[in-house]
């Protein structure tokens, strides 16, 4: 587990976050708006503003804790500020991009629906909007990668885990790195769940203080290391559960482009800062499985984004393939049967070549970003 | 006979060790003037005073370059280290006024005999050179009949999620902090400090910092590190006297007496993988600090030095400071307090050895008991903060950092007499 920001709901976290954090926050009519709070009056000094950065300046004049709002239809929040205690000002910066009737909000102990006032937004600010169909066919065609991927994660994670239950170690052992290959391909993906994938992907020293080591991991330490324990069964069925939680909420999971493109680079992350070092597959070396199987699915999300690449930027784009060819070719030197070398069997000087060509691939990777987002 | 590198230099700086050197031999002739105070004149190059309530090199300004060194102790003999810690304080004194280690040291001697000092230092002005001390936990054990005075608040770090701690770059019974505003003027009294000590003391570790990370005066702009950010906006400053008492000074009764107005020191090296860094969005680097890159403001306000304001949400009532950013899981706000001193530098130690460079952060904070301030912030930063997949901690130490000298004192008195 690498705790990659959550290609998901974070990026999609980071695009709110983005207007406040790298606009300097200009004024386009007058400066801030004073908002008076009291415990029975939300005395707003200004009802309306240009669309862009509107600031609020809310002082609480009244007894109570206060919170203020600015509502848009149907109370879609877009932005509020908190714990404002008497006497404090706290000020709230903002972004409207669309014109139209929006309502401010003081709530006077935190609660209920607040004393409401109308506001008004004028004139629309850009805004960029997503029409473009090849976008919206790039990201159809990776959620089907996905959904594909998720399917085979749930079988093969029952292959290993079964066997780790009959107590079948020669046989899991074999499973592990197969059932992983899934995993690895949309690792994005499923630590955009949070919640799951320090169930079943920390490494032993992830583990905070207090919680318990589980998931891929402790089974592999089990196999290589430690021999089965009597609770291995019970790590198998979690691990088992955890998958299918996944998989079931992975067919929800809604991509947007710039999603596709940031996952693609933190596969490559992935592999320069876990895979290449051997610390992911400690116990059992199989670290160039997951290399590959995070190369594999670095390459889906850019073959989704193809034709929008090809495109916009066709050099780039000559650049990836060769790049992604050339790891690939370093990756194959390296394949025994079905499988890899073990990563301890590898020399300094093959790690270092390798990690130099994800170097050279993850610097081309990292400008599809704003290729995608670039109109 | 004594030549002073501030003497041959006047206090203008390295552009006039050239013209100094003609002028040396008149100043040789006069030893109680090269041996006077000197005055203090011009910022970057000037002297900071050795002597006072606390050790030099913790509220002084930080200055721009550091050589920290770890020392293990290989004499058993107490006596023996006792008369190292007081030729150690002579010589440390010695060169923050600009001094060589020892009087006559580089080129002053009898021609048969090798230099006393190492000379490197020889045309450079003090340049606000500071040395701090610290003692290990491991210095408290039965070789020195310490072991009744470690402190309980020296109790090993935890070990944090994620660490990946080198034996080789962690701990020390001792430890020196050189903070220069002239890189050489650190490592010259790092040098001279370690060949005292060779028979009674071997390095274990040492690192150099490039450049400050932290500002710890109002006076100062904040630097940034190498993931480009200001760093150490919030970080409390010499002016502040009261937080000071309350956050970084150990105070009579917190312990043993022996560390009533010192502190504690914690060393972290802390590995930045800065490619993977430098191919991240620009929205998700500020989203990770919870700052603007810019200005450095805290998202969602102004300007550097407004308060960041955790309460504040977004478009769909999303923090616009993430519940996992840098600066909300190490702020006081969210530690029920708890504050610390930082005065880290920026690293880079060659390569990795796989195409990168080695670089970070070679994080210094200063705190008046690490149970209650360091610990419950790493804590919480190893297992919440979005950073942490851009760093790796490498390095560790904690000492105790012994109170300020009077003249007459030494290094460590408090604890050995």
């Amino acid at each position: 587990m690498t705790s990659t920001r959550a290609v998901l709901t974070g990026t999609f976290a980071l695009f709110a976050l983005a207007a406040c954090g790298t606009a300097t926050p200009t004024e386009s009519s007058g400066g801030a708006i004073a908002v008076a709070a009291s415990d029975d009056k939300c005395e707003v000094a200004r009802t309306s503003h240009d669309a862009g950065t509107i600031t609020f300046e809310v002082t609480n004049k009244g007894s109570r804790v206060t919170e203020f709002y600015l509502y848009a239809d149907g109370d879609r929040i877009m932005g509020e500020v908190e714990n404002i205690t008497p006497g404090l000002t706290r000020r709230l910066i903002v972004e409207v991009s669309e014109s139209g009737k929006y309502q401010t909000a003081c709530k006077p102990g935190m609660q209920g629906k607040g004393i409401r006032g109308a506001f008004t937004v004028n004139g629309d600010a850009k805004k960029a909007t997503d029409t473009d169909e090849q976008l919206a066919e790039a990201t159809a065609g990776y959620k089907q990668y996905v959904n594909s991927q998720v399917v085979a994660l749930v079988d093969k994670t029952k292959e290993f885990t079964t066997a780790v239950k009959a107590g079948d170690v020669d046989k899991a052992k074999a499973l592990f790195p197969v059932a992983r290959i899934y995993w690895e391909r949309i690792e994005p993906v499923a630590e955009s769940f949070g919640d799951i994938d320090p169930k079943t992907d920390s490494r032993e020293d992830d583990v905070e203080p207090g919680q318990q080591f589980t998931g891929f991991h402790r089974l592999e330490k089990d196999l290589w290391v430690q021999g089965l324990q009597p609770d291995s069964g019970t790590i198998a069925d979690q691990l088992q559960s955890d998958i299918e939680d996944l998989a079931t909420r992975a067919k929800d999971v809604e991509l947007t482009p710039l999603q596709l493109a940031n996952g693609a680079k933190e596969l490559l992350d992935e592999v320069a800062t876990g895979k290449i070092t051997g610390e992911e597959d400690r116990y059992s070396h199989t670290d160039l499985w997951d290399f590959r199987s995070n190369v594999d699915g670095s390459q889906a999300a850019i073959n989704a984004l193809r034709p929008v690449i090809q495109k916009r930027d066709p050099k780039l784009l000559t650049t990836l393939d060769a790049k992604f060819a050339a790891v690939d070719t370093l990756l194959e030197k390296h394949r025994v049967g079905d499988g890899f070398k073990l990563y301890t069997d590898l020399t300094q000087d093959d790690i270092k070549e390798m990690s130099e060509a994800v170097d050279a691939l993850g610097e081309p990777i990292s400008q599809v970003a704003e290729v995608v987002a670039g109109k | 006979m004594t030549l002073s590198r501030r003497r041959l230099l006047g206090v203008v700086g390295a552009g006039a060790a050239v013209a100094g050197a003609g002028a040396a031999a008149g100043v040789l002739a006069n030893e109680a003037l090269t041996e006077a105070p000197v005055t203090q004149t011009s910022g970057a190059a000037e002297a900071v005073p050795f002597y006072g309530r606390h050790q030099a090199g913790i509220v002084t300004p930080a200055q721009d370059r550091m050589h920290f060194v770890a020392l293990d102790v290989t004499t058993t003999d107490r006596a023996e280290l006792v008369q190292l810690l007081k030729d150690w304080t002579v010589a440390a004194e010695r060169m923050t006024r600009g001094l060589e280690a020892k009087p006559d040291g580089a080129v002053g001697g009898l021609p048969d005999a090798a230099p006393a000092d190492t000379g490197e230092a020889l045309d450079l002005a003090a340049s606000a050179l500071t040395l701090t001390i610290g003692f290990g936990a491991s210095l408290f054990d039965d070789r020195f009949g310490a072991a009744s005075k470690l402190p309980p608040a020296l109790a090993p770090l935890p070990r944090f999620p994620a660490d990946d701690l080198d034996p080789a770059r962690s701990g020390g019974d001792i430890c020196v902090q050189a903070c220069a505003n002239d890189p050489q003027v650190a490592v010259h009294a790092i040098r001279n400090l370690v060949r005292l000590g060779f028979g009674k003391v071997a390095v274990r570790w040492s690192q150099l910092g490039f450049g400050r990370t932290s500002s710890t005066s109002k006076s100062q702009v904040t630097p940034r590190n190498l993931f480009g950010f200001k760093d150490g906006t919030r970080n409390l400053k010499a002016e502040e006297s009261d937080l000071l008492t309350e956050h970084v000074w150990v105070a009579k009764g917190d312990g043993p007496d022996w560390l009533a107005d010192g502190t504690y020191l914690v060393a972290r090296r802390i590995r930045m993988h800065i490619e993977i860094w430098d191919r991240t969005p620009l929205s998700e680097q500020e989203a990770i600090v919870g700052r603007a890159k810019g200005t450095g403001a805290p998202l969602g306000q102004v300007a550097e030095y407004d308060e960041p304001d955790l309460h504040v949400r977004g478009e769909g009532g999303i923090p616009v400071i993430a519940e996992d950013a840098h600066i909300r899981l190490a702020s006081a706000e969210n530690l029920k307090g708890a504050r610390i001193l930082r005065r880290g530098y920026n690293f880079t130690d060659g390569t990795d050895g796989l195409g990168h460079l080695d670089a970070g952060l070679f994080f210094i904070g200063f705190n008046r008991d690490s149970r209650k301030q360091f610990v419950p912030m790493q804590q919480a930063l190893s297992s919440k903060d979005s950073m942490m997949e851009y760093v790796e901690h490498t390095g560790s130490g904690l000492f105790a950092v012994p109170p300020g000298l009077s003249k007459g004192g030494y290094w460590g008195d408090t604890l050995f007499t």
